[in-house]
């Protein structure tokens, strides 16, 4: 490890993607990229919290089968969401005999399960791991906002949670494809924002700090990277992220964009401003992302899953909100 | 016409109540819980001083249908209560005047919420 | 890692600066209108109701009123149309007695799935409650007031 950046000298494949997304995504820009697109948000459960743990269920079954894989084939599951307690991940777990990993960085979750199941690979202890995030717009408008039928304004700067999930199964033994070849290691990072709604305030210095460093640390300039991919900062915070960026002598107009700008056309789908949530990141990368990377349309991406890690209580007790970021260097060798 | 007018009046006056809300809102970010206790005391208070009474006579429904008046209505029984029966009165009076309206939410949330699902957002 | 004092200020200066902001007039008339139809509203049921009931007083109609409001509210919630209502009106539909039914009926709705007792009855407050809280303490003051002077 240098600074906060673990090199995978023996880079890790990203073997096979699998993603759920629910009716909003499924109109959406990316729509022809989702492998399955839900017709209504509560998959015939009894609550949105039992779809949100049946949808990260299905993504896994989806990867198991689409590799033509069984449970005893996979060393390890990380997987993380936004419910409490992480129930949508550990309760699908229960459907499965894989030993499990249950992680929680809010949104940023997937790019800590990447960089986790990477290092286990990269170190031998493990042949082949699931990461996998999921959301939901209905369990996290109640977990960290208000009732659904609740009659308020949402703010100009609310974001929309992506109801969707994506996973991925990283392999040792694949040869080619899409490597892990760095990942960087975000630091809590509180710069005083408390409202609750500006998630891409919240997010940016995070973002901003755990970028310094992987550029700090690989020695490698944005213009390596054919597209640098934030999680969730959405609109207004990406716009804001270029320019303050420009202050630490980096320049990411040409090949900047954001998950949640992605997911969304904002325009028709009034979203704010754009997507988040644990499951943006993984749903973006594992359809769109994936995808431009096999095909050879981007052969380098940085990947950065942003996560704001309040809780209903620590706003209600005035605290401020901090947050996180970790950055993960993709690559087709 | 008279009719006219008194709709007109009491348009004019609910909806500038909604509009002191909106600005409340858009200048502190306040949410909605406080915005109901914010006006609810404003309307305990106008009651108090006795200013709601010309103020109803005036606007009609504009001040009543605003949660105003079922702070007044509070206030009103409160002290309607404390002039006949005194302490106990003054204890008890408020929520008898809001009763209906105590009620009503009660037993209306429990039926609705019985029948009816949350439902997410298109 | 928390950066120091000047730092902060800095930042956030800057993100007040450039995050988008409310649009102040456009919400203003939304709130205007909303509100004040709703109050139209209440003086129509309360028009009719004069009109039907020779007999009642004016409490009794007032009271009624606010029943009928409070039922229309309910069943606008159940069926999902007055968070529609509300992401237009703001608080339009927030400060009338409807917004305040609306925050008792919602959270009930939400909760259902945890059970009546527990999760229905339970959090049907979770939002009014302060409402009700201050209002009947607020009623109890200025009645206590009221054998003073």
């Amino acid at each position: 490890m240098k600074g906060q950046t673990i090199f995978f000298d023996k880079p890790v494949s990203v073997s096979q993607v699998a993603t759920i997304a629910g009716p909003k995504e499924g109109e959406g820009p990316l729509k022809d990229y989702f492998d399955y697109i839900l017709k209504d948000d509560i998959l015939k459960q009894k609550s949105y919290e039992h779809a949100e743990i049946e949808m990260q269920r299905r993504v896994i079954k989806q990867l198991l089968n689409k590799s033509c894989l069984n449970d005893g084939e996979i060393d390890l599951v990380f997987a993380g969401d936004l419910l409490d307690e992480i129930i949508g991940c550990n309760f699908a777990l229960r459907e499965f005999d894989i030993p499990f990993f249950g992680l929680y960085n809010a949104c940023a979750t997937f790019g800590e399960a990447l960089i986790l199941g990477a290092s286990m690979l990269q170190n031998e202890l493990a042949e082949r791991v699931i990461c996998s995030t999921t959301s939901h717009f209905a369990t996290a408008e109640r977990q960290y906002r208000f009732p659904l039928e609740l009659g308020n304004q949402r703010s100009p700067l609310a974001q929309w949670t992506v109801t969707g999930a994506g996973g991925c199964i990283l392999d040792k033994k694949e040869e080619r494809g899409v490597k892990i070849t760095a990942g960087t290691i975000g630091k809590v990072v509180d710069y005083g924002v408390n409202d609750a709604n500006d998630m891409g305030a919240v997010m940016l210095p995070a973002t901003l700090e755990t970028l310094d460093a992987h550029f700090r640390d690989t020695g490698r300039k944005p213009d390596y990277y054919d597209m640098i991919v934030t999680g969730d900062l959405g609109h207004a915070g990406g716009r804001l992220l270029l320019s303050m960026i420009k202050e630490k002598g980096y320049d990411l107009d040409e090949n900047y964009t954001d998950c949640g700008i992605l997911v969304y056309n904002r325009e028709a789908q009034g979203v704010g401003q754009g997507g988040s949530g644990a499951g943006c990141s993984s749903l973006v990368f594992c359809s769109y992302l994936y995808k431009l990377m096999q095909r050879g349309l981007k052969r380098k991406i940085l990947l950065i899953p942003t996560g704001a890690l309040l809780s209903k209580t620590s706003s209600l007790q005035g605290e401020t909100i901090p947050a996180i970021a970790h950055a993960v260097s993709l690559e087709v060798l | 016409m008279e009719i006219f007018l008194t709709y007109l009046t009491v348009f004019a006056v609910g909806g500038f109540i909604c509009l002191i809300g909106q600005i409340l809102i858009n200048l502190t970010k306040l949410t909605s819980a406080r915005i109901l206790v914010i006006f609810l005391l404003a309307g305990v208070f106008l009651e108090a001083i006795g200013v709601f009474g010309y103020l109803k006579d005036f606007a009609h429904a504009g001040v009543t249908i605003p949660i105003l008046g079922f702070g007044s209505n509070l206030a009103k029984g409160a002290i309607e209560g404390a002039r006949i029966s005194g302490l106990f009165g003054a204890l008890t009076g408020g929520v008898k005047a809001a009763a209906a309206g105590l009620a009503g939410a009660i037993f209306i949330g429990f039926v609705v919420a019985l029948i009816s699902k949350a439902r997410s957002k298109p | 890692m928390k950066p120091d004092k000047e730092e902060t200020k800095v930042y956030l200066e800057k993100v007040r600066e450039n995050m988008p902001k409310t649009r102040h007039i456009s919400t203003m008339i939304r709130a205007f209108i909303t509100g004040g139809i709703i109050c139209c509203i209440g003086q129509g049921i309360t028009d009719l109701l004069k009109f039907l009931l020779k007999n009642a007083d004016e409490t009794e109609i007032g009271g009624l009123t606010t029943i009928i409001m409070i039922a229309l509210t309910g069943i606008l919630t159940g069926f999902g149309i007055y968070d529609r209502i509300g992401n237009f009106g703001g608080a339009g539909s927030i400060v009338p007695i409807t917004g305040f039914a609306n925050s008792v009926v919602s959270p009930a709705i939400e909760h259902r799935r945890e059970g009546i007792v527990l999760g229905l009855c339970a959090n049907m407050f979770s939002i009014a409650g302060p409402v009700i809280v201050f209002g009947i303490s607020a009623s109890v003051i200025v009645g206590v007031i009221y054998l003073f002077i």
